[in-house]
């Protein structure tokens, strides 16, 4: 049978096509920039200064790179991309185990335990979501000075660990979990602790490993807080140190060491993504247990 | 092993009483039902004795000990939930070892324990599945085996066939028995199935709105039901109660009739007649005139459907399988003397010695 050019299936291939034109434009669009700081990357300063862009991979790459590792950035003291990366890697990983940490010990308590003001204490969190984190930032700041924080990790880290949007999570999960399992493990002769060791935490692996994963990096991009709470080069986490690399004369902004920056503070985040996108993925759409 | 007693146990909500006082006696190694309409309070009692409910009133011991404030693990007790709650993450093995496992039993005695019970439910093959690679009669078994492996001293079954299908109900409901007999363990056993409650149980309790209408064997309950409620919840199909007037020398039926029953304190009463008592009467005798409105034929019984003639009485008979009778038809019955039920029309109560 011969197909007539207005056929349904060629219709239909013509309209695939359009479709397909569009959500290729769309990847572009998003992807292009992402490109576009990888290729900066590897080209000199003065190159990618000079109009038109350079789209293909330059010769400085391996240049570039080993400056940027070896602290060729005076405007940050000098100091060199392993620091940076170590810095935001212990930030980052303590601000997404230390809301798991908390936020499952307080949605267990809600959820678990019969206590006096329970309902209260749970409000309290959930009111903490609709305060914006600039509202406290004055007298979170405060408390960090008199504790003598400022320029640690603990400093870093700490304001940032309780988590309203964690606990809420958990806790929603946590009341999925079918009262008889608990019942089951109480005739079983677990206690508390054992509940939580022995079946909670098991059941709960793929949703920490989601909130693992949007927690790292949460802590990953946070900007306003660490730049407030650090002062020496030493302690910059890779995005303050992004900034102050930037000067406002384009002439005097290393642009081929930023955009190597660039590329690292984006690398740790996706292969954490990439990592964990099974688990992740699990953890947000498994509704069934 | 062990015996339960149960002395004026009760439950309130918030000032709400569910379970209006209940005792019982169980001797060690007595296998009782507690069988009622869904919302009668059964499950609650059960959990009550499991401790996972607290007790409001009254006293619960077992083997001896009262242990209303206890912990379920200090109770010495076993429990089979209705969907099993078996630990989705652990393998069938880890499941029935796990109480064990915090008991703290040596290894080598827990793995023998698990191959025992798993031997004895057939579940040799699964030990290292997930439940949810098991079917639902496989899941319910390793729900067993969990309990099983304890040896409790109190066995408690919170309708634990309900979710399987009829043909694996009727299964299950043998091994269950079966079990009993081998392990010889008290055990309390909750369902509205009243084919597993009278096969399975050497006592019944029927419970209704948080009272233990009556606590009898099986036989007695069906042949002397203590209450209304009891007549009409146990026996299959339902047993025929309905408003009578009686008088010196007979009753007068609903629709008229008379039928020459004497010895009835006089008034108005409750008279309960099972369809398996009531046979198709001979010319002359004195009978029951049955419209029929529906026939369902199940082969060796049919059961006929209808109302007594001239009111709205409902009946349901139990006639022969090979018989004619059919929608619309008139059917004389004759209910069988020796199987009459008199009620109390204010409180339910039976009355005996008529």
């Amino acid at each position: 049978m011969a197909e007539a050019p207005d056929s349904p299936i060629a219709a239909r291939a013509s309209e695939r096509l359009i479709a397909h034109f569009w959500m290729v434009l769309g990847v572009i669009v998003v992807a292009f920039p992402v490109y576009y700081v990888f290729i900066a990357s590897t080209h000199t300063t003065q190159t990618i200064l000079r109009p038109p862009l350079p789209l293909i991979p330059g010769p400085e790459a391996a240049a570039n790179y080993r400056d940027a590792f070896s602290g060729g950035v005076s405007r940050i003291g000098g100091v060199s991309l392993w620091r940076l990366l170590a810095n935001t890697t212990i930030v980052a990983l303590g601000i997404a185990l230390g809301k798991i940490a908390i936020s499952m010990a307080s949605a267990y308590a809600i959820v678990f335990f019969r206590f006096p003001l329970r309902m209260v204490c749970f409000w309290l969190i959930f009111i903490t979501l609709m305060l914006p984190v600039e509202v406290r930032i004055q007298p979170t700041y405060k408390v960090m000075v008199d504790l003598g924080l400022i320029d640690t990790y603990p400093g870093l880290i700490l304001p940032l660990i309780a988590s309203a949007t964690a606990t809420l999570l958990f806790r929603q999960f946590f009341m999925t979990i079918p009262d008889e399992l608990l019942e089951a493990a109480r005739v079983d002769g677990a206690g508390p602790w054992r509940f939580f060791r022995d079946i909670l935490w098991p059941l709960s692996l793929t949703n920490v490993a989601a909130i693992f994963v949007i927690q790292f990096i949460y802590g990953w991009t946070q900007y306003l807080w660490p730049l407030l709470v650090t002062n020496s080069n030493e302690m910059n986490t890779i995005v303050i140190a992004l900034k102050k690399m930037i000067s406002f004369a384009d002439a005097d902004t290393p642009w081929n060491l930023v955009m190597v920056t660039s590329v690292l503070a984006i690398l740790p985040p996706i292969l954490v993504v990439v990592l964990m996108q099974r688990w992740f993925v699990k953890g947000l759409v498994e509704t069934e247990k | 092993m062990a015996r339960i007693l149960l002395n004026d146990v009760r439950k309130s909500y918030s000032g709400n009483q569910v379970i209006h006082g209940i005792s019982i006696d169980i001797p060690d190694g007595e296998f009782v039902v507690i069988v009622g309409p869904s919302g009668c309070g059964k499950s609650t009692l059960l959990r009550m004795v499991a401790g996972l409910e607290a007790i409001t009133s009254g006293t619960l011991e077992i083997g001896g000990k009262v242990v209303n404030d206890l912990e379920p693990r200090e109770r010495d007790i076993a429990m089979v939930f209705q969907n099993y709650a078996l630990y989705p993450h652990m393998s069938v093995r880890e499941n029935m070892a796990y109480g064990l496992k915090i008991a703290k039993m040596p290894k080598d005695q827990i793995e023998a324990q698990v191959a025992k019970a798993a031997r004895m439910l057939e579940l040799e093959p699964y030990l290292d599945r997930k439940p949810r690679a098991l079917s639902g009669g496989q899941r319910q078994r390793v729900a067993m085996g969990r309990a099983l492996v304890r040896e409790p001293s109190a066995f408690l079954l919170d309708e634990p066939l309900s979710n399987l299908d009829a043909k694996l109900r009727v299964q299950m409901r043998l091994q269950i028995k079966e079990m009993h007999l081998r392990t010889g363990q008290t055990t309390l056993y909750v369902t509205h199935d009243q084919v597993e409650a009278m096969t399975l149980a050497d006592r019944l309790i029927v419970m209704n709105k948080g009272v233990a209408e009556q606590i009898a064997t099986p036989l007695e309950v069906y042949q002397t039901p203590a209450t209304e409620f009891v007549a009409g919840f146990i026996g299959s199909p339902a047993m025929n109660i309905f408003t009578v007037e009686a008088e010196a020398g007979g009753v007068t039926l609903p629709g008229g009739h008379r039928l020459p029953l004497s010895g009835l304190p006089a008034g108005s009463l409750r008279l309960g007649l099972r369809p398996e008592h009531l046979n198709l009467a001979e010319t002359g005798q004195p009978a029951i005139p049955v419209d029929l409105r529906s026939v369902e034929r199940l082969g060796a019984d049919a059961f006929g459907y209808g109302v007594i003639a001239g009111s709205d009485a409902a009946m349901t008979l139990r006639l022969p399988g090979t018989t004619q009778a059919q929608r619309g038809d008139r059917v004389d019955v004759a209910p069988d003397p020796q199987h009459l039920h008199v009620f109390d029309p204010t409180d339910g109560r039976r009355l005996e010695n008529f």
